[in-house]
């Protein structure tokens, strides 16, 4: 086994999750809530990367971060070194890309919490963030873990963006996904087939927890 | 001085929408029914009040607070309003325990004086006991306690009930109708009151509010408009029949004498002498007679003069003075027998059982 590979997917993994936590939610609670006439554009933007070649968000990634760019020339100036090819690159297209896998579950978790409890809650004086606090994730909260896991699950089988925003960069941006690739390349199948049956066995057991998180019906 | 100011206009995106124009005084009266059919526009009156609907147009003052002024673009939030609210199927938490539930609004309190405010409503709403079910153990009127113990926690200046016992059974909702007048006067708390039921504006409402495709078409005190619908669509809300309100003279052997307009009525007991009654009297269950006769089970006969003459398919509405107005429904060939005109002396007949009485005090 790559060891740094598997330290650093899941590295990335967690930052990913992390940041789709903090974005994700309130995000997801205005999609969930708003009724706001271009809702469906932002909804678009969304669920864009689930028909998207990996290949495409990152070839345009590459384009807005690349060092001649606005994006690229404010990152080399505030930290060291270019946005495409590091792992901080590969962490921002990773948020991007995995979008869809964690918000679209918030919003239906969101959307299944009755409205009058949320205006039950407004009514007793609680502000919005506490409604949300205590009304609106304690009774979604299978929805939302389900949506963490996903997003968590998918980064670590990520190939596509990671190639093509990070390269392969031992250490850096070399993922398993991208370690088995190169293991086949070089036909060392012994190491691919170990590798493999790791992520398999991780994909099937993640998807089994997720489908019995969203079959958890809350005792109503 | 006013405590409520209202003026607004609102309208969903699907057309329908209400326009309502309302003050109260300070003081009495204290609960005010608005009374309405469904899609008569009465819970977005309600939600307007809470802040979960802002109006297009208008303002909304209470005392001297501007809760709503759509010109200057002023729509405080609901949970700046300081009110309590009570949901139509109550919209308890279902995560969280009776007791949860009735400290929500504990924010700002330390625990000590949470927990003192949580023990004196368990205490005042006969909760005492069920402190650790979650709602869905309870029973309707336990969950409709809990709603109501919930939204007075903050002592809120202004209570909203949305069809407070709409949810419940028929037998069940005529015990907690008393048990809800009882709270709502141990409150002292102003109280708006949204229904369909004409029943819950007799039994509690001090002011009638008649609504009707979002329009106020009639208000004032419930004796007022009972008593002189002013419209046909007024008339429709309250029923065309004879509701009386009176005062429990005497009570004998579980029969109440009422007396209205200087007459006695008599009719099962609900409660005890000197308390304040509504009497419903459907117009089909009064017989008319030329000569009063001793030999009838009825426990009511009163002298009426002819005052109207209606026809309504094969019936007659015959209205009748007897001291107050009683309306009486009879058959047209029965009313020809009779061979009454308008002015003529007759005699007004009703039993006791078939006379309703609704507390009010």
């Amino acid at each position: 086994m790559d060891w740094v590979a598997v330290g650093l997917t899941l590295k990335l993994a967690a930052l990913t999750t992390l940041i789709l936590a903090i974005v994700g939610l309130p995000l997801a609670y205005w999609l969930a809530t708003t009724r706001r006439a271009w809702r469906p554009v932002i909804d678009a933007a969304v669920a864009v990367p689930l028909l998207l070649p990996p290949t495409v968000l990152g070839f345009y990634f590459l384009m807005a971060t690349g060092p001649n760019t606005l994006l690229g020339r404010l990152h080399a100036g505030v930290f060291d070194g270019s946005v495409p090819f590091s792992f901080t690159g590969v962490l921002l297209a990773s948020v991007l890309y995995n979008l869809p896998f964690a918000v679209r579950p918030f919003v239906a978790g969101f959307a299944a919490v009755d409205r009058r409890l949320v205006e039950a809650a407004r009514c007793l004086g609680a502000s919005p963030p506490r409604t949300f606090a205590t009304v609106v994730l304690p009774l979604s909260w299978p929805a939302v873990l389900a949506g963490l896991v996903l997003a968590f699950a998918h980064t670590v089988g990520e190939f596509g963006v990671v190639l093509m925003v990070g390269g392969n960069i031992p250490g850096v941006t070399r993922t398993i996904a991208l370690a088995i690739y190169d293991d086949v390349q070089a036909l060392d199948y012994a190491a691919a087939h170990e590798a493999s049956a790791v992520l398999l066995i991780f994909a099937v057991s993640v998807l089994a927890v997720t489908y019995s998180l969203q079959r958890r019906v809350l005792p109503l | 001085m006013t405590l409520l100011d209202v003026d607004i206009a609102f309208r969903y995106p699907s057309g329908t929408g209400i326009e309502c124009r309302w003050q109260d005084p300070v003081g009495e009266p204290r609960v005010t029914v608005f009374l309405g059919p469904s899609g008569s526009g009465k819970t977005t009156v309600l939600r307007c009040l809470a802040g979960l609907e802002r109006p297009q147009r208008g303002h909304v003052r209470f005392g001297d607070r501007v809760w709503l002024d759509a010109a200057r673009g002023v729509d405080l939030a609901p949970d700046r309003r300081n009110i309590g609210v009570l949901f139509q199927d109550y919209a308890l938490f279902p995560h969280l325990t009776v007791e949860q539930n009735v400290a929500f609004a504990a924010r700002g309190l330390t625990r000590s004086a949470a927990a003192l405010r949580v023990a004196e409503l368990l205490g005042a709403f006969q909760l005492r006991g069920l402190e650790r079910r979650l709602p869905r153990q309870l029973s309707g009127g336990q969950q409709q306690r809990v709603a109501l113990a919930r939204a007075v926690f903050r002592r809120p200046r202004l209570l909203l009930l949305d069809e407070p016992l709409s949810a419940l059974d028929r037998p069940t909702g005529d015990e907690m109708r008393e048990e809800l007048r009882a709270l709502i006067r141990f409150l002292a708390i102003p109280a708006y009151i949204v229904s369909h039921d004409r029943v819950d504006a007799l039994a509690l409402a001090d002011r009638t509010v008649l609504l009707d495709e979002g329009r106020i078409i009639q208000s004032g005190t419930t004796q007022d408009v009972f008593d002189a619908p002013g419209t046909s669509a007024a008339a429709r809300l309250v029923g065309v029949d004879t509701i009386l309100l009176g005062r429990i003279a005497s009570v004998e052997d579980g029969l109440a004498r009422v007396t209205v307009g200087g007459r006695e009525i008599r009719a099962a007991a609900p409660a005890d002498a000197g308390h304040e009654v509504a009497l419903c009297i459907r117009a089909e269950d009064v017989t008319i007679a030329l000569h009063d006769s001793a030999d009838l089970s009825a426990s009511n006969r009163w002298r009426a003069v002819v005052q109207s003459e209606a026809p309504e398919g094969p019936f007659v509405r015959v209205g009748l003075n007897c001291g107050f107005r009683l309306s009486a429904l009879v058959m047209r060939d029965a009313w020809q027998r009779l061979a009454l005109k308008p002015g003529g002396g007759a005699w007004a007949i009703v039993k006791a059982t078939a006379i309703r009485t609704l507390p009010r005090s």
